[in-house]
């Protein structure tokens, strides 16, 4: 049997390497004289072992790193093909810790498939959700979502199939399946993880979706900074067509369906929906008032399905295994599992999905093994640019939307960002009104002048300018742009900048020494 | 290779834009893929293409250069022949990003959203590429660049400068 080399091509493990290892390795064939197969497959999550080389032996697969191209002359002498023995082995990829302790549903085949074989995908339980789905009546697919209790993983955690509901009963000759793949949120890399590593979800996904709902056109809206996810995307929409999976008749169904990749053009505020919905159309990425819902009036005012990438690929494990199947992992009303991202400074950063519920001490400590630098680590940043620093004191609040609610934080779309002692919080809550300031859209005040003055304001408290009036002065207008603005980038900026203040009071205080360094 | 603004007759603009129009305009939403279609034409969005995309979209100049101007994507002057993006987000800020972008904008010679007078490279923040751990993280010419630290810098300046 000629041996399989599973080489990643994620662009994580790109921009560790893992093209020039690949070349390394071919290299290595042809001079050897030996013959294998190299399936670039998408990355299994485990960033810190990056670029991760795989073999397939008799038992398992069995991986190896992080390895580098000097590596590879070494690893063909060790016999690596056969499992054999090395200092970057692994050992079985399964028994990884980072891999093993996790729960894998949506991201069940990513880094393990070859991304771009539909057979492959069929193989690893690929398009049973569909095949049920295409058997079944829409209020039924509905429903099956709607009890599994998946809630919207972009952020907003609005229950999926209750959005999926209204658009059903909407009447209309055409309705579209929108699927938000803007994700800009630093510390998020989910979305672009499962488009490059497992494509063929997110289309079985909004395939099911279209079914469910009577829409018969889908649009992916992909970030312009995923390049690689882009191309993935094209290419599996491609191959489905060809297999039949999107086209006039979805898996030989009545159903036709057929989706359309889309590319953003760097706006961070386009992944707010209505924002998103002008953008397709064409608009400027200015936030719509709120309602009419897109579910009503959404993309060309037809009603619209907008789900991020997670709560579309989620939808087809929950039609092949059943809705309790789903809602049995969790806790409280967050049912099902979550694909945390553990980024920044963190020791074993990356993807980690698990039911709802664990410890954010557990998943940072634990799982992501304290800092990379190795310093204390003194905020972790949970939810993106709009998420709020939580202090260790916090560290107990188990990852469930309500109770980050509860804390005064939130989920988001979980990523997770680590800070060693070193961060200065008070620089952290001015770079969130600088950010807020860059990609606001521009269409309300709190959110378009409010982080203006948010960063004049920090800059004040920074220079020892009347700073407690300062910081009462930006405590009231995070009050302003929390209840005052249109979406989500002016609403949420406080959460980042009041939890700062609020946790890290320290950092707030006059600093002699830091101003006499500036 | 693009060629600089000024050497680009306005009616060969006009005809370049037009083409692309042509082979996009079917699309629902035609705006977006048509901009991103001129700036792989051109390198950039040329004033002269708004009137001609405004006319066969049936919207006013006005609207064009509004959402030309919306997007931090579309350029309005050729960038250098690189294009470096470095991030500038959370998670690459608790890697260090802020020195990694002092240290660039010193060995280049340039801020961000400027081009180095021989025209060498374009220097331009982006938030965020997705690839928050393995920051901090940058973009060359379309390629994916993580844990950058001074070596990885080097080596950046020194390719953009071959």
């Amino acid at each position: 049997m000629t041996p399989v080399i599973y080489i990643p091509d994620d662009s994580g493990a790109l921009a560790l390497g893992a093209e020039k290892v690949a070349k390394a390795v071919q290299a290595e064939l042809a001079a050897r004289g030996v013959e294998a197969k190299i399936v670039r497959n998408g990355s299994r999550g485990a960033y810190f072992l990056e670029p991760m080389v795989e073999v397939e032996t008799a038992e398992s697969r069995v991986a190896y790193g992080p390895v580098s191209p000097k590596d590879v002359p070494a690893l063909f002498d060790a016999n690596f093909l056969a499992g054999g023995e090395h200092k970057l082995a692994l050992g079985p990829t399964h028994k990884i810790p980072f891999l093993a302790k996790q729960t894998r549903l949506t991201f069940a085949r990513c880094g393990i498939i070859d991304p771009l074989s539909l057979d492959d995908y069929r193989k690893h339980g690929g398009l049973a959700g569909l095949e049920k789905a295409v058997a079944m009546a829409p209020t039924d697919i509905v429903k099956t979502v709607t009890d599994s209790g998946l809630r919207g993983r972009g952020g907003a955690g609005f229950p999926t199939g209750i959005k999926w509901n209204t658009v059903l009963n909407a009447v209309a000759e055409r309705k579209y399946i929108v699927c938000n793949a803007d994700e800009g949120d630093s510390a998020t890399f989910a979305d672009r993880m499962i488009m490059e590593g497992d494509p063929f979800v997110l289309i079985e996904g909004m395939a099911i979706a279209g079914i469910a709902t009577g829409a018969t056109k889908g649009f992916v809206y992909i970030r312009s900074e995923y390049p690689h996810a882009v191309d993935k995307m094209r290419r599996a929409v491609d191959i489905a067509r060809q297999g039949g999976v999107l086209g006039a008749t979805v898996l030989g169904s009545p159903n036709a369906f057929d989706i359309e990749i889309r590319v953003g053009a760097g706006a961070y505020v386009c992944g707010e929906e209505t924002s998103l919905l002008n953008s397709l159309e064409g608009k400027r990425g200015v936030v719509r008032a709120k309602p009419p819902l897109p579910a009503i009036q959404g993309l060309f005012g037809k009603p619209t399905v907008i789900n991020n990438v997670i709560s579309l690929a989620s939808v087809p494990v929950i039609l092949d295994k059943g809705a309790e199947h789903y809602k049995n992992f969790g806790m409280g009303r967050s049912r099902g599992t979550i694909p945390i991202q553990i980024a920044g400074n963190v020791k074993h950063g990356g993807l980690f999905e698990a039911a709802f519920g664990m410890t954010l001490g557990e998943i940072v400590d634990d799982v992501g093994g304290g800092t990379a630098t190795g310093r204390p680590v003194k905020a972790v940043q949970v939810g993106g640019p709009l998420g709020a620093y939580f202090p260790r004191t916090l560290f107990d609040t188990p990852f469930d939307y309500e109770a980050f609610a509860a804390k005064d934080g939130l989920i988001g779309h979980a990523g997770i960002t680590v800070f060693d002692d070193s961060a200065d919080m008070l620089k952290m809550a001015r770079f969130a009104m600088e950010f807020c300031a860059i990609e606001s859209c521009g269409k309300c005040t709190p959110c378009r002048i409010g982080s203006t003055r948010g960063v004049e304001t920090i800059d004040k408290i920074a220079s020892g300018v009347q700073p407690k009036k300062n910081l009462e002065l930006v405590t009231d207008l995070c009050n302003t742009m929390k209840f005052g603005s249109l979406c989500a980038l002016g609403g949420f900026t406080p959460y980042p900048v009041m939890s700062a203040i609020t946790h890290f009071p320290e950092d707030f205080k006059p600093h002699p020494v830091r101003e006499a360094a500036e | 290779m693009m060629q600089p603004a000024s050497t680009q007759a306005p009616e060969d603009v006009v005809a370049r834009t037009a083409a692309v129009i042509a082979d996009l305009s079917g699309l629902e939403g035609p705006l977006l893929p048509i901009l991103h279609g001129i700036q792989e034409e051109f390198g950039f969005v040329p004033n002269e293409s708004l009137p001609v995309i405004a006319e066969a979209l049936n919207i006013s100049k006005a609207e064009a250069h509004g959402v030309v101007t919306f997007y931090h994507d579309y350029r309005r002057a050729p960038a250098g022949r690189h294009v470096l993006k470095i991030c500038r987000a959370e998670a690459c800020q608790s890697m260090g990003s802020d020195a990694i972008a002092a240290r660039i904008q010193q060995l280049l010679g340039i801020g961000f959203h400027e081009t180095a007078a021989d025209g060498s490279v374009t220097l331009d923040p982006v938030y965020c590429l997705g690839l928050c751990a393995c920051a901090p993280s940058a973009m060359l010419d379309g390629e994916v660049i993580g844990r950058l630290d001074a070596d990885k810098l080097d080596e950046i300046v020194a390719e953009v400068r071959s």
